[in-house]
């Protein structure tokens, strides 16, 4: 592979990084999106982190289900494979490219209707293996794409656009992908960049499972007031029970936190998460203490963030499978096919 | 009373008890025969939902090499006293029934016509035998004893079947051993003889017995395969379970211990299908298999594959439809929602294998195509061939062949500049080509997806891309036309205005059906389809025949329709002979019901048969 390292300018999306990109190489097409849709921001942060990460943009597989979030790989990392499988099934199709080649990066964006309602068998088995991906909902409450009835997300009680009530208990995909053994789940708000983009760098440089709940307000269908995946509802109530710095493994850590409030967590490709704790009694190691706190919080109506949980010692779906690392497309028929020898001895056999 | 009598053709059936360790011991009976240079084609019966759990063993005996299921029953093992009253009504009158007079049953439970011959198993075993696991096993090796002397079977030949079977494990060697001749000698002192016989002969050659379930998954491996992703469902299951059975001898790493393969038994048919159409985006080359009720699950999956242009390879098992149907049956009924799976339209490759060496080759040859044409290939065979050993020529692979990856542009042509569009259609045969995902770090990476799209895979709803697509997919059948295993004719000895065209397990049936039908002076040329879509040869055998027959397991004539749908044929010259009940046609059945129309068409001679006047 070769590729020409662009000159350094001075214009913030121009400049190159470790691995010669600019910031506009991890763009996409132009938006369809509604302006002020939430989606738009996470794209935008979604290159932010590979660009910080300095991952090459083509050793990318990004894919998706259907829905207005699941357009979105379109709208991002142009020089990467996607794929917009159907709806609520990309989970299978991910675990499938992932099985055929461990070494590209697994990027899984999906919608609350495509994970929680349609998708919600798929999204639960995806994580339950352990597919080494970074799998991101986001989460508006709404099917957008189809103009704007409830998905299984919105909560109980909020009032759709048309003035209609929700009844029915909402999912919440962080409780659940806790629930299901992922390695990695966070929870932001599609307003927060700030939040999101070293969660992102972090669930990418994670090697296993890692889940992100974005709330991603639908400017369109589910913005209002009594709608609880608004932009001012979620600011009003969003818990960040940490703050998160991730540090390429290059970096010396040379920032001085006074002592007892940060946590710096290694992970296994050498990068450093830096967890600065806003709420002092939160474990983002303890699974089962998470997923108290998250419901315990969630019935008094807020919404917590932040990196929610973290398995050190992930183990990922090929470990489980011994696979031999690689891609499966470049073993060649010497290597797969056992040959006219094998085959008289094996006829012998069946006579 | 008048005793079947008969060397080397007759058919002798066994009612067991599900978990009763039988199946061992009646393999054992099929494959002496074989030793014996005698060709058998067994058959296992399972219904899924009668209490009791009934399991049979069918085995036709035949010197011919008829290995389509005959029909009747000459010898009943009858060790199943639940199914004894349907067992017993079964056997052709004249015919024999064996069981375990251990307990004495009223005459009212037996049949005048038939000869009866009892032998106290239980009792025999029980007082050989303590445990109570060794009493069932070796009730049934002192039965297989008991037969083998009845039928004239050699001891030694059964006794080698032991030395592969308990290899290094000398115990189990002897006390099966000792059950063997037990039985053998009671029967020598106490039962009577019988008109039922082996001969030894040499009429199996280097032929090999498997399971059309193995070889497919053994096709697999060799095809290349990777990925399989999979979720249990009868017919199908032995096929994943072959596969990494396969895998776990041929493709462990032998440095390393690694796996050149990865299996998944998915929660579902969509995420299986969803997983394998993820493989094969990626460049694996990756499979399924199931059944009916499976392919029913993946219909949307398979309008994706098909028209985002994804190699994807479904094995699929038919068994009874619709809907559970009949799970532990036999059928050719999934035709239909094959050819045209998924709404829109769509038309996929169907590969029709007639036995386990077909099953291997069309397996490998799956992989290869979906590689080539880009689309889903099914390989549709059936419960008949997938879960009962067949006898079959041997496995061949040349070691010259190479997997067909078909058209994949590489970094170094992308690096040089060659123009990638991935639906552009650049030699005229409709396959475009296609880059593996991570390839290129400017160039060659595009968008997958389920809408219409223009040559560049951009996004589009404009009407004269979407035709143009369509009509490019359409170009890539015809392309397929070519590619895929031809079909296979066989002229009568006569020329002839009839024809036959039949299809997959329905094979051996035909065989023997013609000839009896040539022995009756009905001559009927015939052709094998071993494909849709349908090739020029299959137009050229209608358009050669004034009637044709087309014969399959199904109700609804499924392949007949595809043959008028696709080809334009005048369905009045398409005559359907149709065999559903969910057993496996017989030629009995074929040669009822074509000599029943040909006589009524009225364009070949025909004589009744006489009895006796048969020209072998
Ligand atoms: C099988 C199937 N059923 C229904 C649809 C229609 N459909 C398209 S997107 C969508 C909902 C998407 O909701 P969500 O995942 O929340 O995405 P959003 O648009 O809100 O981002 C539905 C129901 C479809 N594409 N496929
Ligand atoms: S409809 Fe809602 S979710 Fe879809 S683009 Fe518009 S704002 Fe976003
Ligand atoms: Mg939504």
């Amino acid at each position: 592979m070769t590729y020409i390292a662009k000159p350094k300018l001075h214009h913030p999306t121009l400049v190159v990084n470790n691995v010669g990109y600019t910031r506009r190489d991890y763009e996409g097409t132009v938006s369809t999106l509604c302006a002020g849709c939430g989606h738009d921001s996470i794209s935008a942060a979604i290159i932010q982190a590979c660009w910080e990460l300095d991952i090459e943009p083509h050793r990318v597989a990004k894919l998706s289900g259907i829905g207005c979030s699941s357009k979105t790989p379109t709208y991002f990392l142009g020089n990467s494979h996607g794929f917009n499988t159907v709806h609520g099934r990309m989970p299978s199709v991910l675990t499938g490219a992932n099985l055929a080649n461990s070494e590209l990066i697994y990027l899984g964006v999906s919608g609350d209707g495509d994970s929680a309602s349609i998708g919600l068998g798929q999204f639960a088995h995806v994580m339950r293996r352990g597919v080494n991906m970074t799998y991101i909902v986001e989460n508006n409450g709404v099917y957008g794409l189809t103009k704007g009835q409830f998905s299984a997300t919105a909560d109980q009680g909020s009032k759709s656009k048309r003035g209609v009530v929700n009844s029915d208990s909402p999912i919440d995909l962080a409780s659940l992908a806790l629930q299901l053994g992922a390695t990695f789940v966070g929870r932001s708000f599609s307003g927060d960049k700030q939040q999101l983009v070293p969660l992102i760098k972090a669930a990418i440089a994670h090697q296993g499972a890692a889940f992100i709940d974005v709330i991603s307000p639908c400017v369109a269908f589910n913005n209002h007031a009594g709608s609880t995946k608004s932009y001012d509802h979620v600011r009003e109530h969003n818990e960040a029970v940490n703050r998160l710095d991730f540090m390429p493994k290059r970096e010396e850590i040379t920032v001085q936190y006074p002592e007892g409030e940060v946590t710096t967590v290694q992970q296994h490709d050498g990068s450093y998460l830096l967890l600065r704790k806003l709420d002092k009694n939160y474990d983002a190691s303890n699974r089962i203490a998470a997923m108290n706190y998250i419901q315990e919080r969630q019935a008094a109506g807020e919404v917590v963030t932040g990196l929610l949980y973290l398995d050190e010692e992930p183990e990922d779906l090929h470990a489980h499978l011994n696979t031999a690392s690689g891609a499966f497309n470049q073993l060649n028929t010497a290597e797969l096919c056992p040959g006219a020898g094998a085959l008289e001895k094996l006829n012998a056999s069946l006579r | 009373m008048k005793q079947i009598a008969s060397v080397n053709d007759f058919v002798v059936k066994f009612a067991n008890v599900n978990g009763s360790g039988s199946a061992s011991a009646n393999e054992l009976f099929a494959k002496s025969i074989l030793r014996m240079g005698v060709p058998v084609s067994p058959r296992n019966i399972f219904p899924s939902n009668i209490q009791g759990l009934p399991t049979w063993y069918e085995v036709r005996v035949t010197e011919k090499g008829h290995l389509g299921r005959r029909g009747g029953v000459d010898f009943m093992v009858a060790m199943n006293p639940q199914t004894w009253n349907a067992d017993v009504k079964e056997i052709e009158p004249g015919g024999y029934l064996f069981y375990d007079n251990s307990k004495s049953l009223p005459s009212s439970k037996f049949r005048e016509d038939i000869t009866v011959i009892g032998m106290p198993l239980t009792e025999i075993s029980n007082t050989t035998y303590a445990e109570a696991r060794e009493r069932q096993l070796m009730k049934n090796i002192i039965y297989l004893g008991a037969l083998s002397f009845l039928l004239g079977i050699e001891a030694e030949a059964i006794e080698k079947l032991f030395g592969e079977q308990y290899k290094g494990k000398e115990r189990l060697l002897d006390s099966n051993k000792k059950a063997l001749h037990l039985g053998r000698d009671y029967a020598e002192q106490h039962l009577p003889a019988i008109g039922l016989k082996v001969e030894r002969r040499d009429a199996v050659g280097d032929r090999i017995f498997v399971e059309g379930n193995s070889a497919a998954a053994l096709g697999c491996v060799y095809g290349g395969a990777t990925v399989c992703a999979w979720y249990p469902i009868t017919p199908s299951s032995s096929v994943a379970e072959g596969f990494t059975k396969w895998c776990q001898k041929f493709r462990v790493d032998a440095d390393t211990g690694k796996h050149k393969f990865a299996i998944v038994q998915a929660e579902d048919e969509l995420a299986s299908i969803g997983m394998v159409v993820g493989a094969g985006w990626n460049g694996a080359r990756a499979f399924t298999a199931t059944s009916g009720p499976g392919i029913s699950l993946m219909q949307e999956f398979i309008g994706l594959a098909y028209f985002a242009e994804i190699p994807v390879t479904i094995i699929d098992v038919q068994r009874g439809g619709p809907s559970t149907g009949m799970p532990t049956r036999t059928q050719q009924s999934d035709v239909l929602s094959c050819a045209y799976a998924s709404h829109g339209d769509t038309k996929h490759v169907l590969l029709f294998p007639e036995d386990p060496k077909e099953c291997f080759e069309m397996s490998a040859t799956a992989l290869d195509l979906a590689d080539r044409l880009q689309t889903p290939i099914f390989v549709l065979t059936d419960l008949d061939i997938g879960m009962n050993q067949r006898l079959c020529k041997p496995f061949e692979w040349d070691d010259k062949r190479q997997h067909d990856r078909g058209k994949v542009m590489t970094e170094a042509e992308l690096e040089a500049g060659k123009e990638f569009g991935r639906y552009l259609d650049v030699d005229g045969d409709g396959i475009p080509f296609r880059t593996y995902p991570g390839t290129h770090a400017t160039k060659g990476a595009y968008f997958t997806r389920g809408t219409s799209k223009d040559r560049y895979a951009k996004y589009s709803e404009a009407g004269p891309d979407y035709v143009e697509n369509m009509q490019r997919l359409l170009r890539k059948f015809e392309t397929a036309k070519d590619l895929v295993p031809q079909p296979i004719t066989a002229n009568a000895s006569k020329k002839t205005k009839l024809g036959v065209i039949f299809y997959g397990s329905t094979s051996p049936a035909m065989a023997e059906a013609m000839e009896l039908l040539e022995a009756d002076h009905v001559h009927i040329d015939t052709l094998r389809v071993r494909a849709f879509p349908f090739s020029s040869a299959v137009e050229d055998f209608i358009e050669a025949h004034e009637q044709v027959f087309v014969v399959e397991q199904n109700r609804d004539a499924q392949l007949r329709g595809l043959l008028v749908n696709e080809l334009n044929i005048d369905p009045a010259k398409l005559i359907p002979v149709l065999h559903y009940d969910g057993t496996p046609i017989t030629a009995r059945f074929i040669v009822k019901e074509i000599s029943q129309t040909a006589s009524t068409l009225n364009v070949t001679p025909l004589r009744k048969t006489v009895r006796g006047d048969s020209a072998e």
